[in-house]
């Protein structure tokens, strides 16, 4: 039977698996979607709206209370005063219905327009509120026998304010006023030119190392798979604990790594390596600027990641059959000519997938520098810039645009770095 | 080969082992006395030569000549450094002095001995050159790797048995001190006692196992629907699995964040709970399923026939057949909801309900000493660690498969 028969119809059985697939799929497939494609497409939308952190917070009125020259014989005239605040700096909030319970025996002198009571409630409609506006609501009442027998005070009961408060993250107002912001942003530029050369670099470092640590591994030895655990700490642990310690070793003054190199007298003065922009080297007469805290971020991700790149490497090289280097050592092939002509062909096709994984991922990456640095000293990629204008300006619409951004141009140069791949 | 090329040889290689041990080790035993030492590169060149000499020109192999080889380049170390190996009196740490030089004089003579071996036999040409240079590249290498590899770790514990006092008089001194005791250990109960370091560790715990939990209760159903069903839109299922694997964290941040702080998700475990095991899932369904496809189907339709249900073949058959799968997945998920950082970062505000990750940032944060900070990142590293390290025998796939997200 062909497949494509097989497909075409389907019998009572094959169908009953497909509803079983779906039915075993849909769970798993809507808690993704919820918390991973969801999230994506809000992203694109927020991008598009100008709100800020304190925005997330729902508009609320907030309702103060006083009862002034209390009854003491029937007939006393008092004053209730209710006070309505929106505190809200940007939400307007409509339709704003107050209730609140009044005691027994006070019965209202002069009802306001706007409010009706019965049985002791007494129900208000006060319209709509701007951002920041204030209402008042002043009635006099008069005190009747009931009063004095239940004493109550009609304070004792807190008021209800219902209002709708107009999310700002949900209305129809959509603006290009992130995007805008992000383009004539002066540092625009240097970001993309950061974030590019943090991806490049840190990718082709780990790469390096993890080609060289996979050679280094591919003879067998006693304490093989010992050396092969311990190759594999750097990437393992966890991102704050390795970022504290390489903080830690390159502080200028007390640092492991400065007190070393001094010592071996390779450097003059301490350096700190996290903190300086750029050094200014002089090297056979030609004086260039040389970014410090940028190389050394870089060295930092090629030094947790090339465990990755190296385990990849080694998993394709030990699927080879190892007759294929024996056969060349014995035609008098050197080690550089093996090398050149059997393994680096083998793994080629896993350095493309590789290099591709850890450019997007490394682009993405977001803790690393923003632990090591905090996005200072000419480090700071435009996945720092995500958190800082969303957060630390709190302005969440141009931080979702800046996300947009950078997912945008992963998808481009995906695509691009796949185009121009080696076909395999 | 004639006299010569092999002694021009033998000079280059053990004047490489010379220097390069001297190095190394000399930057170690700074850290292990902590004061300023003599790097007499020269006097271990020399010794290196004359032992290399011995070994091209005196080319037995026997355990007894190797024994005294090795005694000999100690030997020859002690007197070529005028009895102080590293600029140091020999009174002054002998212990330690002894044993770094033993351990020197054994890297020379080993190092020495591997890349030389068959020299006598080799005509020199191109493949012995190469044969050679690989050779040295290749101790080269195991150092380098060893050394950048296990530094910060070797830093980060001896540091955390320091105190405040002798981290500031002397930041290269990271000697252990062990007549100090129990003291030793006393950053790592301050932060247990003083710091709620014993609620961070409990929380990650709890993240991590019910993040497992809920992962693989997910995973397991639409791995399994994908291996053996056939439906319509499989192909595009499979192929967005692979790029949900490649949206950026970050992207999702902000809508997280907002969506989260709605619905009074944000600052609970719980939103932790549910976020880490949905972007694991994707992972988690590529790995499960290519496992379940090597499962003969055969098994499954006899349990079929036998009267089982698709539920009872899938718990009885399926997966304790899938077990060394489900412990790499576990691992895979357990390793991403411990080390995460920026969500927990993002969601938890209440110092009690922090997981190691944010609670050491925010340790790093205040003006903690430092050898508190180092305490707390070796009880956020060891555990998983550990667990990597037991799991890592049983299955090597987890980590290919799963690795590249991070």
């Amino acid at each position: 039977m062909g497949s494509s028969s097989y497909k075409k119809r389907m019998g009572p059985i094959e169908k009953q698996g497909v509803v079983q697939a779906y039915t075993m799929l849909v769970p798993t497939v809507a808690i993704v979607m919820a918390i991973v494609l969801f999230p994506l497409i809000a992203n694109f939308w927020i991008s598009f709206k100008d709100v800020t952190v304190s925005d997330l917070r729902i508009a609320e009125i907030k309702v103060t209370e006083k009862f002034q020259k209390k009854p003491k014989t029937k007939g006393d005239i008092s004053k209730v005063e209710y006070r309505f605040n929106n505190f809200s700096k940007s939400s307007n909030i409509k339709n704003v219905n107050f209730k609140d319970i009044l005691p027994k025996g006070l019965v209202i002198k002069e009802l306001p327009n706007n409010c009706s009571i019965s049985d002791n409630i007494i129900n208000c409609q006060l319209g709509d509120f701007k951002p920041k506006e204030k209402k008042k609501l002043k009635f006099e009442t008069i005190a009747e026998n009931d009063y004095f027998i239940s004493q109550e005070n009609p304070k004792d009961t807190s008021p209800i304010v219902k209002g709708k408060s107009e999310n700002r993250l949900l209305n129809l107002e959509l603006k290009l006023k992130n995007f805008e912001e992000i383009f004539t942003s002066p540092n625009f530029w240097k970001t993309i030119r950061i974030s590019f050369a943090y991806s490049l670099f840190s990718a082709i470092g780990s790469l390096t190392l993890g080609i060289l640590a996979a050679q280094l591994l591919m003879t067998t030895f006693i304490g093989r798979g010992i050396i092969r655990g311990i190759f594999l700490f750097p990437y393992i642990a966890p991102i704050i604990a390795v970022t504290i310690t390489w903080k830690i070793l390159t502080d200028p003054f007390f640092g492991t790594i400065n007190g070393i190199l001094t010592q071996l007298q390779i450097l003059n003065e301490p350096i700190s390596f996290l903190q300086v922009r750029d050094m200014t080297i002089n090297f056979i007469g030609f004086e260039f600027s040389f970014p410090v805290a940028l190389s050394f971020v870089i060295l930092f991700e090629s030094w947790r990641y090339f465990p990755l790149a190296m385990i990849f490497i080694l998993a394709r090289l030990q699927s080879v059959p190892k007759e294929l280097f024996e056969a060349a050592e014995i035609d008098g092939a050197t080690p550089f000519q093996k090398f050149r002509s059997i393994t680096w062909p083998l793994i080629l096709g896993v350095l493309f997938v590789l290099f591709l994984l850890r450019f997007i991922w490394t682009f993405n990456k977001f803790d690393d520098i923003f632990l090591l640095t905090g996005g200072a000293a000419g480090t700071k990629t435009l996945t720092v810039d995500v958190y800082e204008t969303g957060f630390n300006i709190g302005n969440l619409g141009t931080g979702a645009a800046n996300a947009v951004l950078v997912f945008l141009i992963l998808v481009f140069a995906a695509i691009f770095i796949i185009r121009f791949s080696p076909k395999e | 080969m004639s006299n010569s090329q092999k002694i021009l040889i033998s000079l280059i290689i053990s004047s490489f082992w010379g220097l390069i041990s001297n190095i190394v080790l000399g930057v170690f035993f700074i850290l292990l006395i902590g004061s300023t030492i003599q790097f007499n590169y020269f006097s271990y060149i020399i010794s290196s030569s004359i032992i290399t000499l011995l070994i091209v020109f005196y080319d037995r192999k026997s355990l007894q000549i190797y024994i005294s080889l090795f005694i000999l380049t100690f030997i020859l170390i002690l007197i070529f450094t005028g009895l102080s190996p590293y600029g140091l009196n020999i009174n002054e740490n002998s212990f330690l002095q002894i044993l770094f030089l033993l351990i020197q004089s054994f890297i020379i003579l080993i190092g020495n001995i591997i890349c030389l071996s068959g020299i006598n036999k080799m005509s020199f040409n191109r493949l012995f050159l190469e044969i050679l240079f690989i050779r040295v590249l290749k101790g080269f290498g195991f150092t380098f790797f060893l050394t950048i590899v296990l530094f910060p770790f070797y830093v980060m514990i001896l540091m955390s048995l320091k105190t405040h006092q002798l981290l500031i008089l002397n930041p290269l001194d990271l000697s252990i001190d062990i007549t100090r005791g129990l003291n030793m250990f006393r950053s790592y109960i301050e932060l247990f006692t003083d710091w709620g370091f014993g609620y961070y560790l409990l929380n990650s715990l709890i993240v991590s196992l019910s993040s497992i939990f809920i992962a693989l209760i997910f995973a397991i159903p639409g791995a399994y629907a994908v291996a053996r069903f056939n439906f319509p839109g499989k192909l595009l299922m499979i192929n967005s699995i692979l790029l949900i694997y490649l949206i950026p964290m970050i992207t999702l941040l902000i809508p997280l964040y907002s969506f989260f702080t709605f619905i009074n998700l944000r600052d609970s475990l719980f939103g932790l709970i549910i976020v880490y095991p949905a972007v694991t899932i994707p992972v988690a369904i590529y790995m499960l399923q290519g496992y379940f496809q090597t499962i003969p189907q055969e098994l499954e339709e006899a349990g079929l026939v036998d009267g089982l249900s698709r539920t009872g073949v899938i718990l009885k058959i399926t997966l304790p057949l899938s077990l060394p799968a489900i412990a790499s997945v576990s691992l895979f998920i357990f390793m991403v909801a411990w080390n995460e950082y920026l969500f927990a970062y993002m969601f938890l505000d209440t110092p009690a309900i922090f997981t190691l990750p944010r609670g050491l940032e925010q340790l790093d944060g205040t003006e903690v000493p430092r050898q508190h900070l180092m305490a707390g990142s070796v009880i956020a590293t060891v555990p998983v660690i550990a667990v990597f390290l037991w799991a890592e025998r049983y299955l090597t796939g987890g980590l290919t498969a799963g690795g590249i997200k991070g």
